[in-house]
């Protein structure tokens, strides 16, 4: 078992075109850590220091982490992460 | 070059001009693989403010999801300025992560003309397309 975690098509060439790719931890932190060793440099596009980029939506099942604990959302084996990017703009 | 029916392209004005003064915006899905747009999805503003616009998350993962289930793709995404030009912010660049996506901007801020363009993002650069409307 391994956490799923689903790519979205802008980050796909990070994971050799792989819409889905699997990643272990126990929390958000460790798996996007875990994640990046498999597919280098997708670990920047979704983290900006120790922060969630904010143009990046990150899902546990179907919660949006940043009303569950954020990176340190507790996740497990048998969990869907989803990342799409947020689509957000304006005049401003 | 984006070619929209003029069904879709009078749906994306009516729904910002109802909007107006704030933000309206959505996504035209189409199947996957395809540039033809076809269903319609209007959007929640989360930030329900004049100058900004942003989906709900919730409501963007259901979308996405759904678009994912019919193989469907986000072909068109668009939203609308109140009071300024329909031609992409800094703020509209920086958040354009759909590479594939037609980016159609409206401009509201004359009262019975609506400005209607469409453009393609691609790592911060912009360009311009021909709309085509389709009987």
């Amino acid at each position: 078992m391994a956490i799923e975690v689903r790519i979205p098509t802008i980050l796909r060439t990070y994971t050799g075109g792989a819409k889905v790719v699997e990643g272990s931890g126990s929390t958000l932190d460790e798996l996007i850590k875990n994640l990046d060793a498999d597919h280098v440099g997708i670990g920047d596009r979704l983290l900006y220091g120790e922060k969630l980029r904010r143009f990046v939506n990150v899902y546990l099942n179907d919660e949006d982490v940043r009303f569950l604990g954020g990176l340190q959302t507790p996740v497990a084996d048998g969990d869907t992460v989803t990342v799409l990017p947020a689509v957000a703009g304006g005049a401003r | 070059m984006l070619t929209i029916s003029r069904d879709l392209y009078e749906k994306i004005i009516a729904h910002a001009r109802e909007d107006h003064p704030d933000e309206a915006c959505g996504v035209i899905a189409g199947p996957l693989g395809s540039d033809r747009p076809e269903r319609f999805i209007p959007m929640e503003n989360a930030a329900r403010s004049p100058t900004f616009y942003e989906f709900d998350s919730k409501e963007q993962l259901r979308v996405w999801r759904e678009m994912d289930d019919r193989d469907e793709q986000p072909l068109v995404i668009y939203h609308s300025h109140t009071m300024t030009e329909a031609y992409p912010s800094r703020t509209d660049i920086s958040y354009a992560n759909e590479p594939g996506a037609h980016y159609v901007l409206v401009s509201t801020r004359v009262e019975d003309s609506t400005e209607f363009r469409s453009y393609r993002i691609n790592e911060g650069n912009v360009t311009e397309e021909p709309v085509t409307i389709a009987e």
